[in-house]
């Protein structure tokens, strides 16, 4: 009998890897897991103190708003630039970083695919991004009225997620 | 026309698939002679039917129809000709298809070879293999059709990838697909077995021929990527324990562990329900490997582009092929006769050892893997496990494994005297531990244990050698008869042992390599290992689908020049990628290394590596691929086997 149970365990074995693995994709599905992302250890703490022209953490309280960090060079942002319109227009604060650029390519990237935000700052060396714990640009964080960092999207933000996620954390911190 | 000919044979594929699943394992359930008859015919079929299929996409990509979705992601008509044929199973729609192929050419294989197997073991081996393959075979047609078509056509196409553009690279998917799908052979035999109800030494002789070949064809597999890590990602690395590394490492594992204990089946009769689930861990583990990678669960640099919808449909094939096996293997196993007992000291010990051994390996590999992904899940904690947690664990198994492995094949089967086995091997030993002191002064205490475990093993090959020809004992002349006369298996496990010996001393001279990342105006030179490198200059040239920026580095030592690299920077307008292109200049005993990085104020970032002994690792792994393929061409394999025994007697 024993030895029946100890045939049997490769199989029980496999059934619960299997099962985990199914939860695993049906989780990732639904969103709710994402074994590649790195949790950012901003959430729910203070914005790191900085100050760039055109921009300092001091400003970011008040109201919520969206800070988003950019670059000209960079594909997925010309991918997010109408999704960054669509915000401006139903009248999101949108604070922009442009993330090791040159002052002249940002400002012919922002008149070609359009110029979403209320305040620009240029973080030319990336000293502000490290801070930040930035992965890659695009990426987008949001700072509610008391400069907390409630959110962070890794990568363009899509319309799905706008309406998803983001809407409902802008009408919490309102 | 040429697509819909390859979608209309890849539903006939289907169709042959669904056939010869059926068919012949009916046919011997029933002992219908006329039904498992048909099984080589429509193995043969498939084979026929899918090879149509995939030179269709091929077709289609070489003459650059971008009609077809596929190809106009995955190729462009500027790409060289040879990628634009390679492209066709580089990409997740083609590789399953080009997947689906091998495996259906293992059918034709065993239909063809498979002559002299009886009858019923023959069906039952034709209808599981045709069982393992349809539900992926399906896969290709309903979710994932290369050959969709694309209205209207684009100009031109997407590009491949091009790190993918490297003739390595384009060989390389073969050959591990190649020994991934290998296996299912073997696997496709245990299941077969535990239908039938019985397994004998016969059972053991036919397997491992099968599962030498895989095994072949895995190792030099596992070798061409790493080796392509090495040149083309230009990190310097060659392995490093990313998951889809690991997923080709785990099957490897237990494969080899399988080619161990089939020879104790066939020898010793022993070891038998083993054999069968090492078999089946190693085909399954195969087949996670390459289709875990697709589900988007595994995290990596190598995957393909990944949808969890697809994902659900392949978990449950998976499941389906090695839930149902495993599931079949507890109910039917304690059927087969019981292994009889021998003793620890002895050939089929040792053996038992490295079995142990190398799954205790796997096991690990398989928990650092997975456990991230299940802490995930279950705690929702964040961790990575990498390098250090794997060269933690594998190493104190690996050595017992390695001081193990010198031994063995001088053990005499049934009751050996270890005591003299060790005395022919003394040189080999005092050589291996001089090896060691001498590295522990230069470097850590592992890579000083890697050398002293490589000189064991490729001295331990030589003594081998020594001793089985009489060297010096007898006339040369008699000497160099006995060495003709050799059983090739001997002589492959001699030369695979040796193998491992070089690729394990290449491992462990990576601990002596020397790195530097330095930032070079035209005219200057640096210094690194004893070597100047000394930055000519750095101009543009154009590739036929690239633009490049090259690099020109004089490299001299004690003023003589040694030789001159270029390594590149190249953009690939289509996919908007710049890949770096490494130039390596190797004597066979280091490797001179330089990466072109960006450049900036007038200068340009390189990074410049000397490696010692590094083209070892890659070339041992060659020399274990061809003692693979001596034991191969063994008479006893050749000749066929003999005539099956009396069905051994159930417990």
């Amino acid at each position: 009998m024993n030895r029946r149970l100890l045939l049997l365990a490769p199989f029980g074995v496999a059934l619960v890897a299997g099962g985990g693995f199914l939860a695993m994709l049906r989780r990732e599905q639904a969103g709710t897991f994402d074994p590649r992302g790195v949790p950012s250890m901003l959430i729910d703490r203070p914005v790191p103190p900085f100050s760039l022209p055109g921009l300092a953490s001091s400003d970011l309280r008040g109201r919520p708003v969206l800070v988003n960090f950019f670059a000209s060079w960079c594909v997925p942002c010309v991918e997010e630039a109408p999704v960054l319109m669509d915000l401006r227009r139903a009248g999101v604060p949108l604070y922009g970083i442009a993330y090791k650029d040159k002052p002249e390519a940002t400002d012919a990237f922002l008149s070609r695919h359009g110029d979403p935000y209320a305040r620009l700052a240029r973080d030319l060396p990336g000293r502000v991004a490290i801070d930040w714990g930035l992965t890659g640009v695009p990426e987008t964080y949001l700072i509610d009225r008391d400069g907390i960092v409630r959110w962070r999207w890794v990568g363009p933000l899509t319309p799905e997620a706008v309406t998803a996620e983001l809407q409902p954390l802008l009408r919490r911190y309102a | 026309m040429i697509p819909e000919l390859g979608h209309f044979t890849l539903a006939l594929g289907v169709a042959f698939g669904f056939a010869q699943a059926f068919l012949p394992l009916w046919g011997a359930a029933r002992g219908d002679a006329r039904l498992m008859q048909a099984a080589p015919a429509l193995a043969l079929g498939q084979f026929l039917a899918l090879g149509t299929s995939f030179f269709c996409l091929a077709w289609s990509s070489a003459v650059s129809d971008f009609s077809v979705l596929n190809v106009a992601e995955n190729s462009n008509s500027l790409e060289p000709l040879i990628y634009k044929i390679t492209g066709s199973w580089g990409n997740h729609e083609g590789s399953i298809l080009f997947w689906c192929l091998i495996l259906s050419l293992c059918g034709a294989a065993v239909a063809a070879f498979g002559g002299n197997l009886p009858s019923s073991l023959r069906a039952r081996v034709i209808g599981v293999l045709g069982a393992a393959g349809v539900g992926f075979a399906l896969f290709a047609l309903l979710e994932s059709d290369p050959f969709l078509r694309l209205w209207p056509p684009p100009v031109d196409g997407r590009d491949l990838n091009p790190l993918l553009q490297d003739p390595g690279l384009a060989m390389h998917p073969p050959i591990l697909y190649t020994g991934y799908v290998g296996f299912a052979v073997p696997f496709a035999f245990a299941v077969a077995a535990l239908l039938e109800g019985r397994i004998d030494a016969a059972w053991g002789r036919w397997v491992r021929p099968w599962t030498l070949a895989a095994w072949c064809f895995l190792t030099g597999g596992i070798a061409l990527g790493s080796w392509w890590a090495y040149y083309e990602l230009g990190w310097g690395g060659f392995w490093f324990w990313d998951p889809v590394e690991n997923a080709s490492l785990l099957p490897w594992l237990t494969g080899t562990a399988l080619l161990h204990s089939a020879l104790v089946v066939e020898k010793r009769e022993a070891l038998k329900v083993w054999t069968v689930l090492l078999a089946i861990c190693t085909f399954s583990l195969s087949l996670s490997g390459t289709f875990l990678v697709r589900s988007g669960i595994l995290n990596s640099v190598h995957a393909f582009a990944n949808d969890p919808a697809r994902g659900v449909f392949i978990l449950v094939l998976l499941g389906l092929v090695v839930g149902g096996s495993l599931l079949l293997f507890g109910l039917r196993a304690p059927v087969l006769a019981a292994s009889g007992i021998f003793a620890p000291v002895s050939r089929e010990g040792a053996l038992v050892l490295n079995n142990i051994l190398l799954c205790s390996i796997a096991a690990v590999v398989l928990t650092g893997t997975t456990y991230p992904l299940f802490a995930d899940l279950l705690l929702g904690e964040k961790l990575s496990v990498g390098a250090p947690f794997f060269n933690a664990t594998v190493f104190p198994l690996a050595m017992p494994l390695f001081a193990a492995m010198a031994v063995g094949p001088m053990l005499s089967w049934k009751r050996a005297d270890l005591g003299a086995a060790l005395m022919k091997l003394w040189w080999a030993a005092l050589v291996a531990a001089v090896a060691g002191v001498v590295m522990a002064t230069r470097a850590a205490l592992l890579p000083a244990l890697a050398f002293a475990a490589a000189a064991w093993l490729i001295l331990g090959a030589l003594a081998d050698l020594i001793e089985r020809v009489r060297l010096f004992r007898i006339p040369l002349g008699a000497s160099a008869r006995r060495l003709m006369g050799l059983s090739r298996g001997s002589l492959g496990t001699t030369i695979a042992h040796a193998g491992l010996g070089v690729t394990i001393a290449g491992i462990a001279a990576m601990s002596l390599a020397h790195a530097a990342i330095v930032l070079l105006h035209p005219g200057e030179t640096a210094k690194l290992g004893g070597y100047d490198w000394q930055l000519v200059n750095v101009h543009d040239a154009d590739g036929p689908n690239y633009a490049a920026r090259v690099a020109t580095i004089r490299i001299s030592r004690d003023g003589r020049l040694v030789t001159v690299l270029a390594p590149e920077r190249r953009s690939f307008p289509v996919q908007q990628i710049t890949t770096t292109e490494a130039k390596i200049s190797t004597n066979g005993l280091r490797d001179l290394y330089a990466v072109l990085g960006e450049e900036r104020d007038g200068g340009a970032v390189l990074r410049l590596h000397v490696n010692p002994l590094a083209p070892w690792i890659w070339f041992g792994a060659l020399i274990m691929a061809v003692g693979g393929m001596v034991s191969l061409a063994d008479r006893r394999l050749r000749v066929g086997a003999p005539a099956r025994r009396a069905a051994v007697a159930a417990a």
